[in-house]
């Protein structure tokens, strides 16, 4: 199985008529994706790969028992849909967006909080669940169902590492790129306690980078309540302080989020951190078969 | 986005936040002008965007006319380098003549994202001045903190809360006070990501005054700020990360030998990092991002030939959004356009896979092309091996 979505997922698209909208919402549907509404507003009464389109987040789940969205919107205005989705009872929102000013994403998450919703990203490729459900824009087909879960921070390094598994043999639960911004939704200490009570998932991969203190959180969480097998790669060790590597989140600031201190905190944890992005897979593969039943 | 401390204090007294009479000047006539206007003495401040101007010589303080002109011939036009700006320093185009404050207390003053609490913090502290960022390592109880509760934004009491707790009262409690609050107020108003005032200077009458300020800008606010955008600076920029802005590349130079061209920040810091394992060191970092054209490909192959201290490039593309056929197109142009006399090894992966490789291989062109990143780095290993 996978966590965060399922069988009972039912998809709504805000931004469905864009060019990205519509495009990606037909190669979810390919996936398998149940995709049950659309919203632009504006655009309501149309229908999109057989989708219908509301004018509203609440229209359409009313209408459609929508439990969970996926924005294709642009930066300037991703911040209100977030919020337009959580205030209609969406649980789940997967937002892609990159550029979304970050004292939005304060106030946003603050809100979502408060509702209990769970957000995914800001700038982030999205989830998928490989063979159930696809809530990104990843491409579907390098995924293979498996135990392997796999929080990112980052969306071709993830792409990168769901490759070398697949290509060994070895699928994975659910794959979430957590977002490339200093403040977003679900991060991977929230992430790591689903993953370990989900049943289907027997090792994790964690693919961190430099910038913040997600890495160093994760590794306190670790060591205080995951059992499963956990192995991490840091990106960015030979980055230079005070720039920014593409990510709004990668930076180095006066000394900290550096990725010596965050390898140091989980290699205490007992993670597997690896050194070479070529090995990540090959220590994956090692430390579940390793894992005492 | 960075900006120089006399753009920063023009934003503060927009805010109303006090900062002594001060002029920028570019040439030493011009300074020595704005202090005859402003009145000696007068500290003439070199602004680059860098810290620790004052301990390289940067900041001088001026009694005489004599003393202003000397300080200004001595500091323009020439490198200044601090702990912030590398060896080669950054060559000084603008100064600030300002009024010597008469001081009697320096403060600290700063705001910036706390991303563990997803907050904004304001720090305060008694022990303000040059050795801060000392005091934050070896006493960071000295640094008093507020957080800011994004429902209900900076309240008064918390501002008020952190006046009382550095001991102030009076005249210095109240004006502190008020600068935390404005200070807050520009911070999220104008998108800033870090807001600092160091020091913030007590007179004998316990006057505040801003006396140096940084601020730093969240680019992706900046949309909606086109007054902040227009403070930018492009001589504080490597002119090749200018030249990578501006047809929306994501490039920054290092001091390196390999060259490398990435799709997605996160496998770029990766691709430096396997090239760092293999004992070479990346010359750069350079994210095409997603959304890739063979312009914009061949514009950034051409970015990282023009690089002088290139040796090897090393092109990694797992496509996704990018197609692989795309990429290769635009390596083959940009190849062939110009001389390229140094090893280029190409892995790719992803969609239209097929379709590259074979564009890569029908263009006659001597890349060395990799199936996956083990192979890549030996291969990178091999190539620097050869130009040394």
């Amino acid at each position: 199985m996978s966590i965060l979505v399922g069988e009972g997922t039912r998809v709504l698209v805000q931004g469905i008529t864009g060019n990205e909208g519509r495009f990606h919402t037909q190669r979810m549907l390919e996936y398998g994706t149940k995709i049950v509404a659309g919203v632009t507003p504006g655009k309501g009464g149309q229908e999109i790969e057989g989708v219908p389109v509301f004018d509203t987040v609440s229209e359409s789940v009313e209408s459609t028992g929508a439990n969970a969205s996926i924005l294709f919107v642009p930066p300037a205005f991703a911040a209100d849909a977030i919020l337009e989705a959580a205030e209609a009872g969406i649980k789940l929102i997967v937002c892609l967006s990159e550029g979304i000013p970050t004292h939005d994403m304060i106030e946003v998450r603050a809100y979502l909080d408060q509702q209990g919703t769970a957000l995914i990203g800001p700038n982030t490729p999205g989830l998928i669940s490989p063979g159930t459900c696809k809530l990104g824009v990843m491409a579907g087909y390098i995924h293979a169902p498996g135990p392997i879960g796999i929080a990112s921070r980052s969306g071709t390094l993830t792409y990168e590492v769901v490759h070398q598994l697949t290509d060994l043999g070895i699928g994975q639960s659910t794959c979430i790129g957590i977002g490339g911004d200093p403040v977003g939704g679900l991060s991977f200490a929230e992430l790591l306690p689903m993953f370990e009570d989900d049943p289907d998932t027997e090792g994790i991969a964690l693919i961190g980078e430099i910038g913040g203190s997600a890495e160093e959180e994760a590794a306190a969480t670790i060591a205080e309540s995951v059992t499963k097998p956990v192995v991490a790669f840091i990106a960015g060790r030979t980055a230079p302080p005070g720039r920014r590597m593409g990510h709004a989140g990668a930076i180095i600031t006066g000394g900290s989020g550096t990725a010596e201190a965050k390898i140091a905190a989980l290699r205490e944890a007992g993670v597997h951190v690896v050194d070479s992005p070529a090995e990540i897979g090959t220590r994956i593969a090692e430390a579940t078969e390793r894992r005492p039943a | 986005m960075r900006i120089h401390e006399y753009q920063a204090k023009r934003l503060l007294a927009d805010y109303g936040i006090p900062i002594a009479p001060s002029r920028p000047a570019t040439s030493v006539e011009a300074a020595v002008g704005a202090a005859e206007a402003i009145g000696l003495p007068v500290a003439v401040k070199a602004q680059i965007h860098a810290g620790g101007r004052g301990k390289a010589g940067g900041v001088v303080l001026a009694n005489t006319v004599g003393e202003v002109h000397a300080a200004a011939e001595r500091i323009l036009g020439a490198p200044l380098v601090t702990h912030q700006t590398g060896p080669e320093g950054r060559v000084v185009k603008t100064l600030l003549v300002e009024k010597a404050a008469e001081i009697s207390d320096e403060l600290y003053l700063g705001l910036v994202v706390d991303r563990a609490r997803r907050r904004i913090v304001v720090m305060a502290s008694r022990a303000g001045g040059v050795d801060i960022e000392k005091t934050a390592l070896e006493d960071p109880d000295a640094i008093l903190k507020e957080w800011v509760d994004p429902t209900i934004g900076l309240r008064p009491f918390q501002a008020n809360r952190l006046a009382h707790r550095l001991g102030l009262d009076g005249t210095a409690a109240r004006g502190v006070a008020g600068i935390v609050r404005s200070l807050g107020r520009l911070f999220r108003e104008l998108d800033a990501s870090l807001a600092e005032i160091n020091p913030l200077v007590l007179t004998e009458d316990g006057e505040p005054i801003a006396v140096d300020a940084k601020l730093t800008f969240d680019d992706n606010g900046l949309s909606r700020h086109p007054e902040i955008r227009e403070l930018r600076d492009l001589n504080e920029e490597d002119p090749l990360e200018v030249e990578a802005t501006s047809v929306n590349l994501n490039y920054i130079k290092l001091d390196g030998n390999v060259g490398c061209l990435v799709n997605g920040a996160g496998l770029a810091m990766a691709t430096m990092d396997l090239i760092q394992h293999v004992g070479a060191r990346p010359a750069n970092f350079l994210d095409v991002g997603g959304g890739a054209t063979a312009e914009m490909i061949e514009k950034g192959f051409g970015i990282l030939i023009a690089d002088p201290d290139v040796e090897a490039v090393f092109i990694n593309i797992f496509g996704g959004i990018l197609r692989c056929d795309v990429l290769a197109n635009g390596v083959v142009a940009a190849a062939k356009a110009m001389d390229i006399d140094v090893p280029v090894v190409i892995r790719l992966e992803g969609t239209n896979v097929k379709a590259g490789r074979e564009i890569l291989d029908r263009s006659g062109l001597a890349f060395r092309t990799a199936s996956d990143l083990r192979e890549a780095a030996s291969k990178i290993a091999a190539a620097v091996g050869e130009g040394s």
